[in-house]
C-alpha cells in the first residue's frame, strides 16, 4: 500500500502536497532573523547565484523593515519569492551558512526570503517602477523565469518589452514543472502579477514563435528564454505504448489538473535526476500503490540531490539500481518493463548477460532528460550551439553569436534552477542595454 | 529617494550617519573604508597628548545568544603620532571632499588647545569635537570626564576653543553626572556650535570568578571602563531629550550617540532631536557594512511617511515626552490574550500573579494552559504583553471612553489630589488582592 490516499478533492490534494517550506509567522521570522551573525563578505551571499545581500535582508526583517527586506531581495533576484521556496537552498545559501561548521542548523534563508517577499506581494507594495520610455523595443521568446527577469530589468531601464509565450500561463517550468509541494500555482502567479503590475511588460499568450524573422524587423533586440523541449525519446521497444509518458509532460498535467488526474496502481519512473525524483514523489503522493524508481547505475551515481532522493523515499518510493530498461511490455498498453542488470567496470557501464527480468506496472514515466529545441534555434542566422545543443553566449553579457540575440536560462546552461535563469535574465538585460546604448 | 543630507552647525554631510570617535576612526585607512561603505561622516579617534594603552582593553555583556549587548573599554585616546593623523585627515579630505571629517580633541592647557585646533584646521578638518567624556584613565589626569563633570571647567575650555576655532565646534558630553543639562548649559554659555552625547558610562561589566578581577583583566587587575553599545541607548535617548527640550539649549544642533545599531535606533534619535547620529559599538561588532541596513531602513521610513529631508521629522517626538504630572489619569488599557496565538507558556500568568497584580487566572482543568485576563484586576501595566513570546498575542486594549482627561497637575490646581488611598486601579475598590493564606493553597 502506498503512504498516500488518492486525492479526490482540492483539499486532499493540498494535504498530499503540503508545502515543504511553509510561510513563517511573525514570531518565527523574528526569532530566526535574530540568529543571523551578519557575517562579513558572507558565504551565504557568495553561494547565491544571484548574490542577494542575505545578511542585510535578514537584519531588515529583524528590525521590522520587512518591505525593505523584500526590496533588497528583488533588487538582486526578480523571482525572489519563488526562489525562496523552490531553490535547493541546502546546496546553495543555507549549505554555505557558517552555522553548519558549528553543527548548528543554518539560518532558514529561503523561508525568511519568502516571509519578506510574500508580505510585499500580499500588501501590493510598490517597490519598483518602469523607467521613462527610451523608445526601444525588446522581444522575448518564452515567458519562463529567464525572460521574466530580463523583462523586469529592461522595464526599469525604459525599454518596451513584448514576451511571446506558446502556452497560456507565464513563468515556464516554475508553474508547469516544479513539484507542487514546493510552491503552489497561485504563489507563482501572484509574484508574476506583482511584478507585472509595477513594471508593465506585455506577455502574448498562446503565441508560439516558429520563425523570428518578424521579430528581427520589429524589435531592437531579441532575448531567447525558450528553456528546453519535451522529454527526450529513449528509443526503447514499446515506447509508444499507452501509459508511457514523459516526466515533464506528466508533471505539467499534474500541476494544471491537480486531483483531477489519476495515477494507476503501479508506476515505474525511469531516471536518476531531480526530475525523476520529483516525478516519483508526485506519483506516490497521487496515491499510486507502488512507485518504483529505476536507475541504470548505482545510487551514488545519481544526478539528483540527496535531499530530493530522500524526499522520494520518504513518500514511499522504492528503488531499483543498476538496471537498464530494454523494452516496454504490454499489448497496446504498457503492463511492465523488461530490465537488464548492469555493472560498472573501470568506470564503464556494462549489461550482465542473461540477467533480464520483467517488472509489472501500469504506467511508465520517463525522466530521462528534456530534448533541446535545436530545430527552432538552428533557424536563426548565425546562432551557434555547442555540442550539447546549448546556445553559446558570452557570459559577460549573455549575447549570442548573432549580436541581435541574447539568451539565458535552461537553453543556455542545459537545465539548472530557476535562480540561475533569473540571474541570466538580469545579466542579459544589462548586456542588451549596454549593446543598444553603444550601438545607438 | 529622499534627501538624507544634513548641514550640521555648518558641517555638511551627505547623510546623518557618522562614526563616533573611537577605534573605527583610528586611521585614514579605516575612515576611507567607512566612507566607501556609505558613512557620511567620521569623528576621528581623539587626538591629544601622548598616551600609552594597555593590552586587554575590552569587555562585554553577552545577553543570552546576543553578544556585545553592552560593551566596555579601558582604552585611552589615540596612541598614534599626531603628525600621522593630520596627514591622513588631509588625504581623506582629498578623496572625499564632501564627507564630514571631524577631529576629536583632548588636551590640557589653553595653549595646547589653541595649537591643536590650528593643526586640525590646517589638515582640512570640517569640524572639531571636544572630548569631555572618557571616564577612565584620562580623567585620572584631569581630562575627559573630569572636565565633563565640572561645568565651570568645561565652559572655560569651550571658551578657549571658541576663541581660536574657525570651524564648527561640537562639545561631546559625558553621561557620568546627575543632570546632563548642567554640562549642556555650560557648553551653551561657552558658545559651542553644537553638542554631541553620550560618551561612555562608568562601568564594571563583570568579575572573573577564578581570579576575582574585573573584566577586562590586565595582569590580574582591572579598572572601571566606559560602557556603551545597545544597552546604553535608553540612557542616551533620555539625555538627548533633556537637552533638546531645554529652552536655553534646544537651538543648538545635537548629535546623538549611544547604542545605535539599526535604522530604528537612528529614527528614534532623530525624533528626539538629533540631527546626526554617531556609532561606535555596532561598527566594532559588524564592520562598516552595518550602515547599509541603517540607510535602507531610514529611506524606507521616510518614503512611507512622506518625509523629504531629515529636518521634516527631526524632534517630532519631543512634544510627546512630558512630565508625569501631565499624563492623562483617565487613560485605561487592559490586556487581551489572543487565544488562537497563545502557546501556553504561562509566563504571563506567573509574571502577573507573582510580580504584578494577580489579574490573570489559569484554569488548569482538562490540561488547559491558556490563561485568562481578569479584566477588573488588570491595571494595564503591560508586563504580560512584554513577557509573552508570541508576536501580537497579548495586546493592550483601550478601555477608556477616549473623551475624559484629567492630569495630576490639573487635580493639584483644582485642589482635588487624594488625601486617602483612592486609586481606582488599586486593591479595595474594583480590584481584589488575594488573601494572605491563598499564597499557601498548594500545600494542602
Ligand atoms: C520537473 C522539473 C522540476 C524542477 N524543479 C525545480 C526546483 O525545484 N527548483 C528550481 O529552482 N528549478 C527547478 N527546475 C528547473 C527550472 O524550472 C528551470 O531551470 C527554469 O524554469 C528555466 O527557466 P527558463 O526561463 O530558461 O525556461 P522555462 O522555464 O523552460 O521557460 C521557457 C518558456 O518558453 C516557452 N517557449 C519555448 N519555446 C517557445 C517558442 N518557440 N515560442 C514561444 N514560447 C516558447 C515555453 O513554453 C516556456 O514557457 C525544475 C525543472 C523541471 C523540469
Ligand atoms: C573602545 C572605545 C574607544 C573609545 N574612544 C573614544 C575616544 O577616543 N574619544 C571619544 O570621544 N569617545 C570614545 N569612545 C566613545 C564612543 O565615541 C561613543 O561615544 C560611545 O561608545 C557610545 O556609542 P556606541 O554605543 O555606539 O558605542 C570610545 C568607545 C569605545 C568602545
Ligand atoms: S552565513 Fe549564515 S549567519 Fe552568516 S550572514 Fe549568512 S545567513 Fe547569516
Ligand atoms: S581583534 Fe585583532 S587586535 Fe584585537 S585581539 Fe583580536 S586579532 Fe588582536
Ligand atoms: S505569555 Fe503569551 S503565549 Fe504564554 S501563556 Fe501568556 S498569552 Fe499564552
Amino acid at each position: 500500500m502506498g503512504e498516500y490516499k488518492r486525492p479526490t478533492t482540492a483539499i486532499e490534494f493540498e494535504q498530499n502536497f503540503a508545502q515543504k517550506k511553509p510561510l513563517m509567522n511573525d514570531t518565527e521570522a523574528y526569532y530566526e532573523s535574530s540568529r543571523c551573525l551578519y557575517c562579513y563578505d558572507a558565504p551565504c551571499v557568495q553561494a547565491c547565484p544571484t548574490g542577494i545581500d542575505i545578511p542585510l535582508f535578514i537584519k531588515q526583517i529583524n528590525t521590522k523593515n520587512t518591505v525593505g527586506a523584500a526590496k533588497t531581495i528583488f533588487d538582486s533576484n526578480w523571482l525572489g519569492n519563488a526562489c525562496g521556496k523552490i531553490c535547493p537552498t541546502g546546496v546553495l545559501c543555507e549549505g554555505a551558512c557558517v552555522y553548519n561548521h558549528q553543527d548548528v542548523p543554518p539560518l532558514q534563508i529561503g523561508r525568511l526570503q519568502n516571509y519578506a517577499t510574500d508580505k510585499a506581494i500580499a500588501e501590493k507594495r510598490n517597490l519598483f517602477h518602469a523607467g521613462s520610455d527610451n523608445g526601444k523595443k525588446i522581444a522575448m521568446v518564452g515567458a519562463g523565469p529567464a525572460s521574466i527577469a530580463a523583462a523586469c530589468e529592461l522595464r526599469t531601464l525604459g525599454y518596451a518589452v513584448d514576451i511571446f509565450e506558446a502556452k497560456d500561463k507565464p513563468t515556464g517550468l516554475t508553474v508547469y514543472g516544479i513539484a507542487p509541494y514546493k510552491i503552489t500555482n497561485e504563489e507563482v502567479l501572484n509574484e508574476l502579477a506583482f511584478l507585472q503590475d509595477q513594471l508593465g511588460f506585455v506577455i502574448h499568450y498562446n503565441h508560439p514563435i516558429t520563425s523570428t524573422k518578424d521579430l528581427e524587423e520589429n524589435y531592437d533586440a531579441i532575448f531567447l528564454g525558450v528553456g528546453l523541449g519535451p522529454t527526450a525519446e529513449l528509443n526503447l521497444k514499446g515506447e509508444d505504448k499507452q501509459g508511457v509518458v514523459g516526466a515533464v509532460e506528466f508533471i505539467e498535467e499534474l500541476r494544471m489538473q491537480h486531483h483531477k488526474i489519476s495515477v494507476p496502481d503501479k508506476v515505474i519512473v525511469i531516471g536518476g535526476g531531480n526530475t525523476a525524483m520529483d516525478a516519483a514523489s508526485e506519483s506516490a503522493r497521487m496515491g499510486a500503490n507502488e512507485t518504483i524508481l529505476a536507475y541504470r547505475r548505482d545510487k551514488s551515481d545519481m544526478g539528483a540531490y540527496d535531499f530530493e532522493y530522500e524526499l522520494a523515499v520518504g513518500s514511499g518510493v522504492t528503488s531499483l539500481f543498476n538496471v537498464q530498461p530494454l523494452e516496454i511490455m504490454g499489448n497496446g498498453k504498457a503492463n511492465g518493463v523488461k530490465f537488464i542488470k548492469t555493472v560498472t567496470e573501470n568506470g564503464r557501464l556494462r549489461t550482465v548477460e542473461g540477467s533480464e527480468f520483467i517488472v509489472a506496472c501500469d504506467m511508465v514515466i520517463k525522466a530521462t532528460g528534456q530534448a533541446k529545441l535545436a530545430d527552432f534555434l538552428r533557424d536563426i542566422d548565425g546562432l551557434e550551439l555547442d555540442s550539447k545543443k546549448r546556445i553559446i553566449v558570452n557570459t559577460a553579457n549573455y549575447q549570442t553569436t548573432n549580436p541581435k540575440y541574447f539568451a539565458g536560462g535552461d537553453a543556455v546552461n542545459g537545465g539548472a534552477e530557476v535562480v540561475n535563469a533569473a540571474y541570466h535574465g538580469k545579466m542579459a538585460a544589462k548586456g542588451i542595454h549596454e549593446w543598444i546604448t553603444d550601438n545607438g | 529617494m529622499p534627501d538624507l543630507s544634513i548641514n550640521f552647525a555648518g558641517i555638511k554631510s551627505p547623510n546623518p550617519f557618522w562614526l563616533a570617535s573611537a577605534p573605527p576612526t583610528n586611521s585614514g585607512y579605516q575612515v576611507m573604508k567607512a566612507f566607501d561603505a556609505g558613512w557620511g561622516g567620521a569623528v576621528w579617534k581623539t587626538l591629544g597628548i601622548p598616551v600609552i594603552n594597555v593590552s586587554s582593553r575590552y569587555g562585554s555583556i553577552n545577553y543570552r545568544d546576543t553578544r556585545m549587548a553592552g560593551f566596555n573599554n579601558i582604552e585611552l585616546i589615540t596612541d598614534r603620532p599626531l603628525a600621522d593623523n593630520l596627514k591622513e585627515i588631509e588625504e581623506v579630505k582629498k578623496f572625499f571632499p564632501n564627507h564630514a571629517v571631524i577631529a576629536s580633541l583632548m588636551v590640557e592647557s589653553k595653549a595646547e588647545w589653541q595649537q591643536i585646533i590650528k593643526d586640525v584646521e590646517n589638515a582640512g578638518a570640517d569640524g572639531i569635537e571636544l572630548n569631555f567624556g572618557c571616564p577612565h584613565g584620562m580623567c585620572e589626569r584631569g581630562m575627559g570626564s573630569a572636565v565633563g563633570q565640572e561645568p565651570e571647567v568645561l565652559q572655560t575650555i569651550v571658551e578657549w576653543v571658541m576663541e581660536a576655532a574657525n570651524i564648527p565646534v561640537i562639545t561631546k558630553l559625558s553621561p557620568n553626572i546627575s543632570h546632563i543639562t548642567d554640562p549642556g548649559l555650560a557648553a551653551a554659555r561657552g558658545k559651542t556650535d553644537a553638542i554631541s552625547l553620550i560618551n561612555t558610562i562608568k562601568s564594571i561589566v563583570g568579575i572573573d570568578l577564578d581570579t576575582y578581577a574585573p573584566y577586562p583583566v590586565v595582569d590580574g587587575k582591572g579598572t572601571n571602563g566606559g560602557y556603551c553599545g545597545p544597552a546604553v541607548k535608553p540612557i542616551a535617548l533620555h539625555m538627548l531629550k533633556d537637552l533638546a527640550q531645554h529652552p536655553e539649549i534646544k537651538h543648538i544642533p545635537l548629535s546623538g550617540i549611544g547604542g545605535i545599531e539599526t535604522w530604528r535606533d537612528v529614527v528614534e534619535f532623530i525624533l528626539l532631536g538629533a540631527e546626526s547620529v554617531q556609532v561606535c559599538t555596532a561598527a566594532m561588532h559588524y564592520g562598516f557594512g552595518i550602515v547599509r541596513e541603517m540607510e535602507a531602513g531610514l529611506v524606507q521610513f521616510m518614503n512611507d511617511k512622506g518625509y523629504e529631508t531629515i529636518y521634516d521629522f527631526k524632534g517630532k517626538a519631543l512634544p510627546n515626552v512630558t512630565e508625569w504630572k501631565h499624563l492623562n489619569l483617565k487613560h485605561k488599557v487592559v490586556a487581551n490574550i489572543n487565544k488562537d496565538k497563545c502557546i501556553g507558556c504561562d509566563l504571563c500568568y506567573i509574571a502577573c500573579d507573582d510580580a504584578a497584580h494577580q489579574a490573570i487566572k489559569l484554569d488548569k482543568s482538562d490540561g488547559n494552559r491558556i490563561p485568562e485576563i481578569i479584566d477588573e484586576n488588570c491595571v494595564g501595566c503591560n508586563l504580560c504583553a512584554l513577557v509573552c513570546p508570541v508576536e501580537e498575542c497579548i495586546t493592550m486594549e483601550k478601555r477608556d471612553d477616549g473623551k475624559s482627561s484629567v492630569t495630576w497637575e490639573e487635580r493639584t490646581l483644582a485642589g482635588s489630589i487624594p488625601t486617602t488611598f483612592d486609586d481606582d486601579l488599586a486593591g479595595g475598590k474594583h480590584h481584589f488582592v488575594p488573601s494572605v493564606e491563598d499564597a499557601l493553597k498548594h500545600r494542602k
